[in-house]
């Protein structure tokens, strides 16, 4: 066994236990689905409904990284008593391992950073419908429509500018097509969320209108880097004027060397385009699941103040319930404006593969 | 010398097992390809962009094939041929790419010249690591290829040149074809050095259909393509591949002589720098400045932990795999006959697949028939004996066809059995090639991880594993350390094989 340590970020954690108490009502006293009324109640404020759950151990796919999870997970058994048991791998990878294993799975949670890959294992039938309490936490559009996932935090597209070099950053995606940014935009061709806003554009667009944009941006000729962060260092640094990455990368170089050392700046679009798509990692439990109980407590304490806060603490990405802390001047998640897309259907990922490959922006 | 001889059950049993654990995914293939029907099958097929990925494997097969095929015996010639000082040091030095995972040297590559991305890059880091396969059997037949040939030529007046390309390079031709196709089948099965190179090759659309079409059935369908082209590449071997010549009549051979002139090796001392410098010091150089670089403090206890799993799972992979081999190699080198044929046809074949192909077939078969094993280590295990069959089979049977069939003759005439023959006779002849193969086995495991990654048990990591922890959240303080580790504890098997594939071969 492998002992779950390394623990990076203290801040978050001390945020997670102060915000304890509350995690215990978020987790607990909300209807539970099974109402056999067992005994040893982790907590005097659980509802006496509650099977008790303690010592159970669940498995997780996770999508989401050990680095980001690991801590929270920790955290989470020596709250509720659920052990857990998690697989870490590619969101993508790990939606194809559950399609295959299909209803024999060994999984009881799915945790992707992608709602496209939700969306896939949901339309194939192997996420059980979450209990309305959980799925009602949660604006919905930033959950499954059928109630098979809820997103645990929201991830917003943003053009990062350095402002030394660009004074008034493109209002719109079709601004930054303007060939005075010619080799000014930096993009992370591989890089999972910058392929979800292209799917967001074909939705969005249409097939026709998103190669005709795609087209437009490749004649800007945009730099390609290896991953996000290596864009938002390359604009903070004044190597390149712009990039098209999320919002909490920048958040991210803040808390890491200091604001007094970032020049580089957000730019939300806030237009209802494709550019201010706000994707989410998100959750959801496999209808095979034969310790789904212990399952809900995961996602209620994922959807707790104590969850949320941490996500927030550490990533710096949209909380998903109201009441949390944010450790910096974000807009509001209400005035994003985000484009009406079903974020399921971010699941159509290959079709966007192949235009990006088609107009030459995903491979040399 | 070939003879068809039916082989006995206890070698032939075996092997057909063999056959039938390397054909799994095969059945998985067929089984998830054709579950939406024919039609859907045929229409996956169909599409102009599969045709043109298909088209830039190839050509990226050849010219890496090509390479590997040049770079490697050059290498070989080398080391065995000169007069150099410190042959063994450089044989090692020269094998040593083998235990450098291509991803990480690509990656390596990649951050320190970005602009090589591509098809230069890729074949680039394919080459680096892949011409010991080519470089291993030549330089093993080089060393037990008999010099009266060449002598020959020498007497009727031909140059020395000219006598190491018509008469030398003739009597190693099928190590170097043996060895290419090895190289070959990888080349067309291999994701992660494409990836970090950015050049879009076939396996993009099986990794894609998998990770971002959520369609095994059409991954599946797309992978028996790889299949086909596989196939193709083994007949086309077989239809190159000349036999060994192996001396008839009285006498025995001398050792073979070292005579190189410095016309020769002066090039060939080049080609030699330059693939250690390459090979083995831009990953090792960029690991070493990673783990500098990096803020935070080495967990040393975990990375121990990590090594002895590594260590465990390649030393399991490799035994389990040379159980199989052994009847194969015996089989493919004695035996020649349909059986032999489709034996090592089934064998090879899967040597072209993605790991995540091979991986998801054994995640089928292993939840569906044997759940307690599901992501246990005999699960993990079984699916790597999958991966490197081909390697140690490959190893084994170039390892008896060296040995000399007068003297399993000989022990048949004084009246020791068959079977007996084989273990007292064939199999000790052959230990440079079964030691060879075993180490190849335990060092592709130590790299291997797409299989490692969806087959191990939950919780258990492998030094692979740790690479990829730590490079996905570009955490490169932090693979820097698991990254020189795996190079040094693959090191050691790569040192083993070096060493015994150049041991004296018995005759």
């Amino acid at each position: 066994m492998k002992k779950l340590k390394r623990i990076s970020s203290r801040s978050a954690l001390t945020i997670a236990t102060l915000a304890l108490p509350l995690a215990m009502i978020g987790a607990c006293s909300s209807n539970a689905t099974n109402t056999t009324g067992d005994t040893a109640e982790p907590a005097p404020t659980e509802a006496p409904s509650a099977v008790d759950v303690r010592g159970e151990t669940i498995t997780i796919y996770s999508g989401r990284s050990e680095a980001l999870m690991s801590a929270l997970f920790t955290q989470f058994t020596i709250d509720t008593g659920v052990k857990v048991e998690v697989r870490y791998g590619d969101s993508g990878e790990l939606a194809a391992l559950l399609l295959t294993e299909g209803d024999k799975s060994p999984a009881d949670i799915y945790f992707s950073q992608d709602a496209g890959a939700l969306g896939a294992v949901e339309s194939a039938g192997l996420l059980s419908t979450l209990p309305a309490d959980v799925t009602d936490a949660v604006e919905a559009k930033f959950r499954s429509t059928s109630g098979a996932w809820v997103a645990t935090s929201g991830r917003a597209r943003v053009l990062v500018y350095n402002p030394e070099l660009v004074a008034t950053p493109p209002a719109s995606l079709d601004d930054l097509l303007d060939p005075q940014w010619k080799g000014k935009i930096g993009y992370a061709p591989s890089n999972a969320s910058w392929q979800s806003f292209v799917t967001a554009l074909r939705l969005t667009r249409g097939e026709d209108g998103a190669r005709a944009w795609l087209t437009g941006l490749a004649a800007n000729e945009p730099v390609a880097y290896e991953k996000n962060g290596v864009v938002r260092d390359a604009v903070n640094s004044g190597e390149i004027s712009m990039g098209l990455i999320n919002h909490y990368y920048l958040y991210e170089l803040i808390s890491k060397i200091g604001a007094d050392k970032v020049v580089a700046k957000n730019h939300f679009f806030r237009d209802g385009d494709a550019g201010s798509l706000v994707n989410i990692a998100g959750v959801g439990v496999l209808a095979s699941s034969k310790k789904s109980d212990a399952a809900l407590v995961l996602v209620r304490y994922l959807l707790s103040v104590a969850g949320q806060s941490y996500f927030a603490g550490k990533t710096f990405e949209y909380p998903m319930i109201p009441g949390v802390i944010q450790f910096v001047s974000l807009p509001a998640l209400a005035e994003l404006n985000p484009p009406s897309v079903d974020l399921a259907d971010l699941k159509t990922l290959e079709e966007t593969q192949e235009l990006l490959e088609e107009v030459g922006l995903l491979t040399k | 010398m070939t003879r068809l001889l039916r082989a006995p059950v206890a070698i032939a049993a075996p092997a057909l097992l063999a056959a039938v654990v390397a054909i799994v995914p095969l059945i998985y293939l067929f089984d998830a390809s054709l579950s939406r029907g024919v039609d859907a099958a045929v229409r996956e097929v169909i599409v102009s962009r599969t045709t043109i990925l298909l088209i830039r494997t190839l050509l990226l097969t050849l010219v890496v094939t090509a390479a590997c095929a040049i770079v490697g015996t050059i290498n070989a010639w080398l080391v065995v041929r000169s007069s150099l000082p410190l042959r063994p040091v450089w044989l090692i030095l020269l094998a040593m790419p083998l235990a450098i995972p291509s991803y990480l040297s690509a990656f390596a590559w990649v951050s320190w010249i970005p602009t090589m991305s591509g098809f230069l890059g890729a074949s680039v880091v394919l080459t680096l690591a892949s011409y010991p396969y080519v470089m291993l059997p030549v330089a093993a037949m080089l060393r037990g290829a008999d010099p009266m040939l060449e002598d020959v030529a020498r007497s009727l007046g031909v140059s020395a040149q000219s006598a190491l390309v018509r008469v030398t390079l003739r009597q190693v031709a099928p190590a170097i074809w043996a060895g290419s196709l090895l190289v070959a089948l990888y080349v067309v099965s291999d994701f992660g050095a494409v990836a970090a190179m950015r050049l879009e090759t076939f396996t993009w659309v099986i990794y894609g259909a998998y990770r971002a079409g959520f369609n095994p059935t059409r991954a599946a369908t797309l992978a028996l393509m790889l299949v086909a082209l596989a196939l193709l590449l083994i007949l086309l071997e077989r239809r190159f591949r000349t036999r060994v010549t192996q001396r008839i009549g009285a006498g025995t051979a001398r050792s073979s002589v070292r005579r190189a002139p410095f016309t020769l090796v002066a090039p060939a001392l080049i080609v030699a720098l330059t693939s250690i410098g390459f090979g083995i010091g831009v990953p090792l150089v960029s690991s070493i400045s990673w783990t500098r670089n990096g803020t935070a403090i080495t967990d040393w206890s975990a990375v121990l932990e990590t090594i002895m799993s590594s260590f465990w799972i390649g030393f399991l992979t490799g035994l389990a795999t040379l159980l199989l081999a052994l009847p194969v190699g015996i089989l493919l080198a004695r035996f020649k006959g349909h059986l032999a044929n489709v034996t090592e046809g089934a064998v090879f074949v899967t040597h072209s697949l993605p790991g995540i192909v091979v991986a998801l077939s054994v995640v089928y078969l292993g939840i569906n028939l044997v759940r307690p094993l599901y992501q246990q280590v005999p699960l993990l295990v079984f699916g790597q004996v999958i991966i490197f069959l081909p390697l140690v089979v490959g190893a084994v049977r170039t390892s008896i066809e060296q040995s000399r069939v007068a003297l399993e003759d000989v022990s048949r005439s004084l009246g020791v059995s068959r079977m007996a023959t084989v273990f007292r006779v064939t199999i000790p002849l052959a230990t440079p090639g079964i030691a060879a193969g075993g180490a190849l086995a335990v060092l592709g495991a130590m790299k291997e991880l797409p299989t490692t990654l969806i087959l191990r048990p939950t919780s258990v990591e492998t030094l692979a594993t740790s690479i990829w922890k730590y490079s996905v959240v570009s955490d490169f303080g932090a693979v820097g350390p698991y990254a020189v580790a795996l190079m040094f504890l693959a090191a050691l098997p790569t040192a083993l094989l070096s060493h015994v594939a150049v041991a004296k071969v018995a005759r």
